[in-house]
C-alpha cells in the first residue's frame, strides 16, 4: 500500500520534474562544466582549460564595467523602488482622493510588456525634440543626450527599471496593510500617536516579512532586467550601461563565445546562490515578529 | 469602539492631508505621462508628434500604416499561441505536482521540494546559453515550442497550489474517497474546484509574463513564422522605421493593448491575483 502510494506520487511529479531538470538544473550543471572547456570553434571540439574562462574574465574590462554597473543599477532600484512602492501603498490604503485612479496609475507600467514601454521612455529621452528636452527646454536648460552621453546613461536606465517596478512591489505593501489588525489604528488613535510613530512603530515592524519578500525580488530583478537596455543604448556608450546579463547575451549571442559564457553564467548563479541562502539563512530568521 | 474613539481614528490617520494628495497625485501623472505621451503620439498626424496643440487632427493613420508595415498579425497569432500553450501545460503539471506535495507521503519529498524551488531563483531566463544549445540538439530552434519548454514546469505555480491544496479540508477528501471516488477524481472534483481563485490568479500573472517576455523569444526565434510580439515590436522598431515616431509608438500600443485593456477592464481582479500570488 504504501509502496503503491510512493509510486503514485513519483508518477504524478515526473511530468514536471523531466522539464525542470531539463531545463532548470540540467543547464546549470552543464554551465558549470561548460566554463572549464574552450569554446568549440568549427571541426575543433572543446577541450579542456581548466581555469582560462575565469582568467579571461578577470582581465575583461567589460566584465567589470559590467559588474560596478550592475551593483550601482540594484543599489539604486532596489530601495528607491521599495521605498516608492511603500510610499503608494501607504497613500492607496487611505481614503485619498481619486484612489482608483491612483491604484491604476500606479499600477499600470506592471502589465505593459518593458519593450514597448522602452520605445516610448526612448522617445522620451531622444535629443532635440523629445519630451524631456521639452520640459528641460522651458527652464532654459542646456540640451542634453541623456542615453548617448556616459556620464548619464546607467542613471536613464534605472529610472526607467524603477518606473517599471515601484507599482508591482506596492501590490504586496497594500495586500499586508490591508491584513493588519484594524484594532491596532484605533489603539493608536486612542493614544494619540502621531500618524510617523504609528507607521515608524506599528506599520513598518508589521510589514517586514513583506519587505523581505518585495526586496527578495527586486534583487532577483536587478540580475534579471535587461529588456530594456537592448531597446534603449544596447550596454552603450562605450559600455556606460551594461549590465551582467546584458553582457552575457553579447558574449553568448553575438560573440558565439560560449566557453566564456558559460563562467559568466556561474557569477549570475553565484549571485543568485547568494540571495537565495542569505534569505534562507539570516533574514528569515530575523523577520518573524509572533 | 465609542464613537469617540472612531471619530478619532478618522482624524488621526484616515484622512490624507492635503499634501499627501496632491504628492499622490502628482506621482500618478508623471507615471501615466510616457503612456499619455505614446496615446498622444499615436492618434495625431506626425507633425504634431512632438508639438502638444489642444486641438490638433485626430487619425488612426499611424495604426494602419504600422500594422501595414510588418507582419503584426501573425505576431499577435505567435503571442497568443504561445501564452495559451504556456499557461495550459502549466496548469496541468503543476496540478500534478502540487496534489503529490500536498496530499501523498514518499521517499525523499523534501529534497525534490526544495529542487523545485531552486527553479524560484534561477529562472530559464538565466541560462540562455544552455537551453539553446538543448534547442538546438533538438532541433527546435526557431519554434513556438521552444520559446515555451523552459517555463512548462513553473517552480512559482507548484509552489502556490501546494499551499492551496494543503489548507484544504481532510473532511472533504475523506468524505469523496467514502462515496468511492478514485486518487484522481478527488483532486479533479474537490482539489481542483476549491482552488479556482488561485487558479485565475496565477493565470492572470502567468499570461501578463509570458506576453511581455522578451530576451528568450529575442534569442530563440530568429524568423515571423515563430516571432512573438515583444520581439516583432522591436525588430520593427529598431530595423525598419528609422525614426517615425508615430509609427512606433502605434506599433507600441497595439501591442500592449489586449493586455492594457483587460487591465482596464478587470482592475480589480488583476490587482487581487498579483495579491493573492505574492501572499505565501
Amino acid at each position: 500500500m504504501q509502496a503503491r502510494q510512493a509510486a503514485h506520487a513519483y508518477l504524478l511529479l515526473l511530468p514536471a520534474f523531466v522539464l525542470l531538470v531539463a531545463f532548470t538544473h540540467y543547464p546549470a550543471v552543464a554551465s558549470l562544466i561548460d566554463s572549464f572547456y574552450s569554446t568549440p570553434k568549427g571541426a575543433r571540439p572543446a577541450v579542456w582549460v581548466g581555469l582560462d574562462n575565469y582568467q579571461q574574465m578577470v582581465g575583461d574590462p567589460v566584465f567589470w564595467k559590467a559588474a560596478t554597473n550592475n551593483l550601482w543599477f540594484a543599489l539604486a532600484t532596489i530601495p528607491c523602488s521599495i521605498g516608492l512602492a511603500l510610499v503608494m501603498a501607504l497613500w492607496v490604503n487611505e481614503r485619498i482622493a481619486g484612489r482608483g485612479f491612483l491604484r491604476m496609475a500606479y499600477f499600470t507600467p506592471t502589465v505593459l510588456p518593458m519593450v514597448a514601454v522602452a520605445n516610448i521612455w526612448l522617445f522620451f529621452y531622444t535629443p532635440g525634440y523629445g519630451l524631456l528636452e521639452q520640459i528641460t527646454g522651458w527652464f532654459g536648460l542646456p540640451s542634453q543626450n541623456w542615453l548617448g552621453d556616459q556620464r548619464t546613461a546607467l542613471g536613464a536606465v534605472t529610472v526607467v527599471a524603477v518606473w517599471k517596478e515601484a507599482g508591482f512591489f506596492m501590490i504586496f505593501y497594500l495586500a499586508a496593510l490591508q491584513s493588519l489588525n484594524p484594532s491596532l489604528r484605533e489603539a493608536a488613535a486612542i493614544e494619540g500617536a502621531s500618524r510617523w510613530y504609528f507607521f515608524r512603530r506599528v506599520q513598518w515592524p508589521l510589514l517586514m516579512p513583506t519587505t523581505l519578500f518585495v526586496m527578495v525580488n527586486a534583487v532577483i530583478n536587478a540580475v534579471r532586467m535587461v529588456d530594456h537596455i537592448v531597446v534603449l543604448t544596447r550596454g552603450g556608450p562605450d559600455n556606460a550601461s551594461t549590465l551582467l546579463l546584458f553582457h552575457l547575451y553579447e558574449v553568448g549571442f553575438r560573440y558565439w563565445d560560449t566557453g566564456y559564457a558559460a563562467a559568466l553564467t556561474m557569477v549570475l548563479l553565484a549571485v543568485l546562490a547568494t540571495v537565495a541562502l542569505v534569505q534562507f539563512f539570516v533574514l528569515d530568521r530575523k523577520v518573524h515578529y509572533q | 469602539m465609542s464613537a469617540h474613539a472612531a471619530a478619532a481614528t478618522r482624524l488621526v490617520y484616515n484622512d490624507p492631508g492635503w499634501i499627501d494628495t496632491v504628492a499622490a497625485w502628482l506621482l500618478a501623472l508623471l507615471w501615466i505621462l510616457p503612456l499619455v505621451y505614446a496615446v498622444w503620439t499615436a492618434f495625431h498626424p506626425t507633425e504634431f508628434s512632438t508639438r502638444f496643440v489642444l486641438f490638433a487632427p485626430l487619425t488612426l493613420d499611424n495604426f494602419s500604416r504600422a500594422w501595414a508595415a510588418a507582419p503584426f498579425a501573425r505576431y499577435f497569432l505567435n503571442t497568443t499561441l504561445l501564452v495559451t500553450m504556456i499557461l495550459a501545460c502549466q496548469l496541468v503539471l503543476s496540478t500534478l505536482a502540487a496534489y503529490a506535495f500536498a496530499r501523498y507521503e514518499f521517499f525523499g519529498k523534501k529534497l525534490l521540494f526544495a529542487l523545485v524551488l531552486v527553479q524560484l531563483m534561477v529562472m530559464p531566463d538565466i541560462l540562455l546559453v544552455e537551453n539553446y544549445k538543448t534547442m538546438a540538439r533538438l532541433g527546435l530552434v526557431d519554434t513556438l515550442l521552444a520559446i515555451g519548454l523552459p517555463y512548462f514546469a513553473s517552480a512559482f505555480a507548484i509552489f502556490l497550489l501546494r499551499q492551496t491544496f494543503m489548507g484544504i479540508p481532510k473532511e472533504l477528501v475523506e468524505a469523496a474517497r467514502v462515496e468511492g471516488a478514485s486518487a484522481m477524481q478527488v483532486l479533479w472534483r474537490v482539489y481542483v474546484p476549491l482552488a479556482r481563485p488561485v487558479y485565475t490568479a496565477f493565470a492572470l500573472v502567468s499570461v501578463s509574463f509570458h506576453w511581455n517576455n522578451f530576451l528568450w523569444p529575442l534569442i530563440i526565434t530568429n524568423s515571423v513564422s515563430a516571432r512573438p510580439l515583444t520581439v516583432g515590436l522591436q525588430v520593427f522598431s529598431s530595423t525598419d522605421q528609422g525614426i517615425d515616431w508615430s509609427i512606433i509608438t502605434a506599433a507600441t500600443l497595439m501591442s500592449s493593448a489586449p493586455l492594457l485593456v483587460a487591465f482596464l477592464l478587470f482592475q480589480r481582479q488583476f490587482v487581487q491575483s498579483f495579491m493573492r500570488a505574492g501572499i505565501k
